[in-house]
């Protein structure tokens, strides 16, 4: 796309791609109708320039500083990896940004895109509402008028964060149609695109949806990875031995890995949402299910759980924030070229994660993170006490504390 | 020459406008779908626009939404669709049919396989919405060995360079979104629609039809002066919307559901 050696400060771009269409490989690509081409080549040019202005990344980390927080710390959880007994644990702290999770990285950089364009209107998508609240925060403090659109279902499971987002300024549009859930409320955002695409800026939540997305999300999330690098060869003296992240869209977890992609010697695991387990069908596990194929939803050619007659199914997991049958581009390249390992944890296994954070490092995880701990904890089993691993702690469970109480039969 | 190229041809040689409703296959169900189509083509439409139901159509408002999820919940697949193709073709010969869709159900089945089946089906023309000319070559060569044309569509944000490469790709008939939205919108204006619809005139000798937003005799002959034809999809879905599902609908009752197109036609011809 461009020439990364011109501008020490952006993000690295290396063999994995996209090409100039933004594929990777056989994935990614531009699935839209024609109303929004235009749009979306506009986005992509106007990135393409962005990415090679200095001034637009020091504008980016200055934010990210000052106003998300950042550098999150690498934290050893001394008493996770007692409880794995095997390798040590480190958690990514992204929980501890400013809206409370890995989120915000994105919605920084892609606001400044919005005020670049001239645009005055944002909208976005959300499932669990955590894109929502970032995109409403950064609405807010740029005075654009926004709209989030956010699945029926979501908002009865999601109260607080519908809650968060009306105080931001935001107007919440409920969605009624299809399962109203994440992937319906894509399709709306994608429809109101397509009608006020004049004035308006669709921040997407994650490495989906049509080029240029899966490329500037990622971009915008390679913080993670980057200072996760940096700090672990300060205070580990070596690279990790094992990244451990959990994918829905994949934004935290490509964030987290594509830094290390090149280092052979880290190993990545891709943790998805395995709900009541793969075997009974009711997941949102694209890449670790048996039988799943590359199909074409949102703009881009992904894994994608659909019927035989592609129709896209309804998933299943207790985190809304992994309820999506797809899953970003860039992972179906990396799952093919099998330089990470998706793996799923089930709705169980996470909240027995969740539990665990909670009272042995007194951190409450998001849902969405727990299914990243609860993998984690089984690999460390299986690793040595030399060996490090770390675990993209992508968010807190602050929102979640309502459905995890509900769960377990508790009113409050 | 192909059978759709053969009627527009033919059509714009009469100076007749091109009439050409949208339903969706399986919406409530096949056998009803058949008779509609039927219908139809009494009614006066030149070209049938024969919609495969997808579960998430986001180029679509809601009432074609709505009209797919009753098509998927009475069962309809892409297979079934080429089976009511093939039901349809055996009674007409004559009356080209379009598939108009989105991608997912034909990459699942495999394009191999796709254009294979709508080839001995009987269908003349394909339009993936979601499917712009870069993502199409593959599926376009295919379609374009089975003497079946791919067509597709230009929107008001279309730029004159990106309508030039659509046209040099784009075989059958042009499709001009006359809107910024999706299906089923309120049109614009007029004036607009006229000014790049004579630019795109002068890119291509296809003929050019208007579509979304279409829904009544007004916007038809508004639409139909500036243009080849015109193709009439949410008001005619939001007509169907209104049958009976269980196939207990009466001859009348279909006739009612497409009185636009009788009306649209009549108007059409004055």
């Amino acid at each position: 796309m461009f020439d990364q050696n011109s501008n020490p400060g952006s993000p690295e771009h290396d063999l994995e791609g996209p090409d100039k269409l933004g594929h990777f490989g056989p994935y990614g690509g531009v699935f839209v109708g024609e109303t929004l081409i235009s749009a979306v080549e506009e986005l992509a040019a106007v990135y393409e320039e962005a990415s090679k202005d200095s001034a637009f990344w020091e504008e980016y980390d200055h934010d990210l500083q000052h106003y998300v927080g950042r550098p999150s710390p690498l934290y050893f959880a001394a008493r996770l990896t007692n409880l794995a007994q095997g390798a040590q644990i480190f958690l990514k702290r992204e929980d501890l940004n400013h809206t409370g999770a890995h989120k915000v990285n994105n919605t920084i950089g892609q606001a400044l895109l919005a005020k670049r364009m001239g645009k005055t209107r944002i909208i976005a998508e959300t499932g669990a509402g955590q894109h929502g609240v970032a995109t409403a925060t950064v609405a807010a403090r740029l005075g654009l008028d926004c709209f989030v659109y956010m699945g029926a279902e979501d908002i009865q499971r999601q109260a607080p964060n519908v809650y968060r987002m009306k105080l931001l300024g935001a107007t919440v549009v409920s969605v009624e149609s299809g399962s109203r859930t994440l992937k319906d409320a894509m399709n709306e955002a994608l429809r109101d695109w397509a009608t006020n695409v004049d004035n308006t800026y669709y921040i997407i939540g994650t490495v989906a949806g049509p080029h240029p997305y899966p490329l500037l999300v990622r971009d915008f999330q390679c913080i993670i990875g980057r200072e996760t690098r940096k700090q672990a060869l300060d205070q580990l003296k070596s690279l990790p031995d094992a990244l451990v992240a959990c994918v829905g869209g994949g934004s935290n977890a490509i964030g987290m890995f594509h830094p290390f992609l090149k280092d052979s010697e880290v190993a990545m695991y891709g943790v998805e949402a395995g709900g009541d387990g793969l075997e009974t069908g009711r997941h949102a596990a694209p890449l670790s299910a048996e039988g799943v194929s590359p199909g074409v939803l949102h703009g881009n050619r992904t894994y994608l759980m659909a019927d035989q007659n592609g129709q896209i199914l309804e998933t299943h997991s207790v985190s809304a924030g992994l309820d999506y049958p797809g899953v970003g581009p860039e992972h179906s390249w990396l799952k093919d070229m099998k330089r990470v390992k998706y793996v799923a944890a089930t709705d169980k296994e996470a909240m027995q994660a969740f539990h665990d954070t909670t009272q042995l490092e007194g951190i409450i995880p998001a849902l969405e993170s727990s299914h990243a701990v609860a993998y984690a904890l089984k690999l460390a089993s299986k690793m040595r006490s030399d060996q490090n691993i770390v675990v993209n702690m992508s968010g807190r469970g602050d929102k979640d504390i309502e459905t995890v109480a509900r769960l377990e039969g508790i009113s409050l | 020459m192909s059978r759709l190229r053969e009627v527009s041809d033919k059509a714009l040689t009469d100076g007749r406008k091109l009439l050409i409703p949208y339903l969706v296959a399986g919406d409530p169900s096949l056998g009803v779908t058949e008779k509609l189509m039927h219908q139809l083509v009494q009614d006066g439409a030149d070209i049938i626009e024969l919609g495969i139901p997808f579960s998430d159509p986001s180029s679509d408002g809601p009432v074609i939404q709505l009209g797919a999820e009753r098509a998927i919940a009475a069962g309809t697949s892409l297979i079934d669709v080429c089976d009511l193709m093939r039901r349809f073709r055996s009674k007409n010969p004559a009356t080209p049919v379009v598939l108009m869709g989105y991608l997912n159900p034909i990459e699942l089945m495999g394009y191999e396989e796709f254009t294979k089946n709508v080839s001995e089906c009987g269908v003349d023309g394909v339009l993936v919405v979601d499917m712009p000319p870069t993502e199409s070559f593959d599926l376009r060569q295919r379609l374009q060995d089975v003497d079946i044309d791919t067509i597709f569509l230009v929107a008001p944000t279309t730029s004159v360079e990106r309508a030039k490469l659509i046209t040099q790709v784009c075989s059958g008939y042009l499709y001009y979104v006359s809107l910024k939205g999706v299906t089923g919108a309120a049109l614009s204006d007029a004036n607009s629609i006229r000014t790049r619809v004579s630019q795109l005139r002068a890119l291509t000798k296809l003929p050019i039809v208007i579509g979304f937003g279409i829904k009544d005799v007004d916007s038809v002959l508004r639409m139909s002066e500036i243009s080849d034809g015109v193709i009439i999809g949410s008001a005619l879905v939001s007509a169907i919307a209104k049958l009976s599902p269980h196939g207990d609908e009466t001859s009348k009752e279909i006739e009612t559901a497409t009185q636009l197109i009788r009306d649209a036609r009549d108007a059409l011809n004055v």
